[in-house]
């Protein structure tokens, strides 16, 4: 199993480790999920996600590149702003979610999830034969910094980030890449650097008594309080984009026709009948419902499925990420939990509201 | 005088005539994390050796705990629902799931005691 740059900070400082995507990743420290999710929204959490992958996209017809992968004008987009995005397949299927930073005129940084880095490469190379530009993987260690303190941890760092703003980016120092942006809801950033400058960095956050190493179980506590969809979980290549409720990721101007891949078939469905769609769901009882429980009506007709669901810390309670028909009463909702009917109610999403330094 | 076995399933039972108290064990609730939900069985049921009876569920994930022997449930901790906190701070005292009667006593007999058990998960 392969292991991050940070690993054996993680081991000193008693994670518990699991595998996730091909790493030997910190789920937990001695903390708790509980606490480590609480201190991310009181003060700053860092978070390992060296497992994801960088792709810088550079040469004259980058910006062409990006707009042919992905469902936004790449050209219009600001150098030094970051975009949520995705790559479809030729069905608009979601091959992966992405965020891709416009670094300069002529390059473009994409982060890619995990466990999608193989196949997500595959398809830029692939697509990339038709364009002047070069594809490279940037090997980098790379944390997230998450919570109100996350700022002043950042400016004690030696980073002075107080301008930037919230999707904003900057490569302050030869190999590094910072931007305001995060998984969790929280004000925050994520810092990628060198692998070799990976631990001392994270030395020197750690050395403000308002961080704490958080794990990936927290991770996915604080993203789905924030609302935030799970590629592999609440998206995947057989979801379209208004059937993750990300429609709003795709300007207006490219749903009806565009050039990039899959906008044939994402024009023609959102033409047709909406078919499935994004909910938020609690349960009225305090059992929390995990992913891939069923969704039934009264009737106990199968109208949709669980995504994401789990218990929220800051919330007090269960909550949960389905994908239901567009026809349902979402008045009658029930998950299967272990043979029994647990009825649920729409929630409002996001379930604890964002914190972003707009 | 109770006598108390422990399980390979991480289970202990507290055990006085034919009747055992059974909870989680110390080092299976440290695996698992902080309990946010107990979902515990019904007072009456018959259960076997092995059954799923127990769920406790933590911020991540749901297990099951298993019937360490066959028997019947007498009562369950409902001080759990309000607090499921308690299997993590006191799993092998105030945090006891539930209480059967024992209809095989002999399968007392293939159990750990605490120095097997320690040893077992050191």
């Amino acid at each position: 199993m392969k292991k991050t740059p940070f690993h054996s900070q993680h081991a000193e400082a008693g994670a518990k480790f699991g595998p996730f995507a091909g790493y030997d990743m910190p789920l937990f420290y001695p903390l708790g999920i509980m606490k480590e999710h609480q201190h991310t929204r009181e003060k700053a959490g860092l978070f390992d996600i060296s497992h994801m992958v960088h792709v810088e996209v550079r040469g004259p017809q980058a910006a062409a590149l990006v707009s042919r992968a992905c469902p936004y004008e790449a050209a219009e987009q600001a150098p030094g702003t970051g975009k949520y995005t995705f790559m479809l397949n030729e069905n608009a299927g979601i091959i992966d979610d992405l965020i891709v930073s416009r670094l300069a005129e002529d390059r473009f940084l994409i982060v890619a999830n995990a466990a999608c880095a193989e196949k997500d490469v595959a398809h830029i190379r692939n697509l990339a034969s038709g364009f002047d530009v070069a594809v490279d993987i940037i090997p980098r260690a790379f944390l997230a910094l998450q919570g109100p303190a996350a700022e002043s941890v950042m400016q004690s760092a030696g980073l002075d980030v107080a301008d930037m703003a919230f999707m904003t980016v900057a490569e302050p120092n030869s190999g590094w890449f910072v931007s305001r942006s995060g998984y969790t809801g929280e004000d925050g950033f994520e810092i990628g650097l060198p692998p070799g400058e990976g631990p001392d960095f994270a030395a020197k956050l750690l050395a403000d008594g308002n961080v704490e190493w958080i794990g990936l179980g927290a991770r996915d506590s604080l993203r789905l309080e924030a609302g935030l969809p799970l590629y592999g979980q609440d998206m995947d290549e057989t979801v379209l984009p208004h059937e993750a409720g990300l429609i709003w990721a795709v300007p207006k101007s490219l749903r009806e026709s565009g050039d990039y891949v899959g906008a044939e078939a994402l024009s023609a469905a959102l033409k047709g009948e909406k078919k499935r769609k994004r909910i938020g769901l609690k349960p009225k009882e305090k059992m929390p419902v995990r992913g891939g429980a069923k969704l039934t009506d009264g009737d106990g007709r199968q109208i949709g499925t669980i995504t994401s669901g789990g218990f929220g810390p800051t919330l007090g309670g269960p909550m949960a990420l389905g994908r239901i028909v567009t026809n349902a009463d979402e008045n009658k909702i029930f998950a299967d939990v272990r043979g029994r009917g647990i009825a649920m109610e729409p929630a409002k999403l996001p379930f604890v509201p964002h914190r972003y330094k707009r | 005088m109770a006598t108390i076995y422990y399980t390979d399933e991480h289970e202990w039972l507290s055990v006085e005539g034919d009747t055992a108290t059974v909870g989680i064990t110390n080092y299976a609730q440290e695996q698992l994390g902080d309990l946010v939900f107990v979902e515990l069985p019904e007072v009456g049921k018959a259960v076997s050796k092995g059954d799923d009876t127990v769920v406790v569920e933590s911020v991540k994930a749901a297990s099951d705990v298993y019937a360490p022997v066959d028997g019947e449930i007498t009562a369950v901790n409902d001080a759990l629902s309000d607090d499921p906190s308690l299997v993590n701070s006191s799993a092998e005292a105030e945090g006891w799931l539930f209480k059967m009667k024992l209809t095989d006593t002999s399968q007392l007999e293939g159990l750990m005691d605490k120095a097997a058990y320690d040893a077992n998960v050191a």
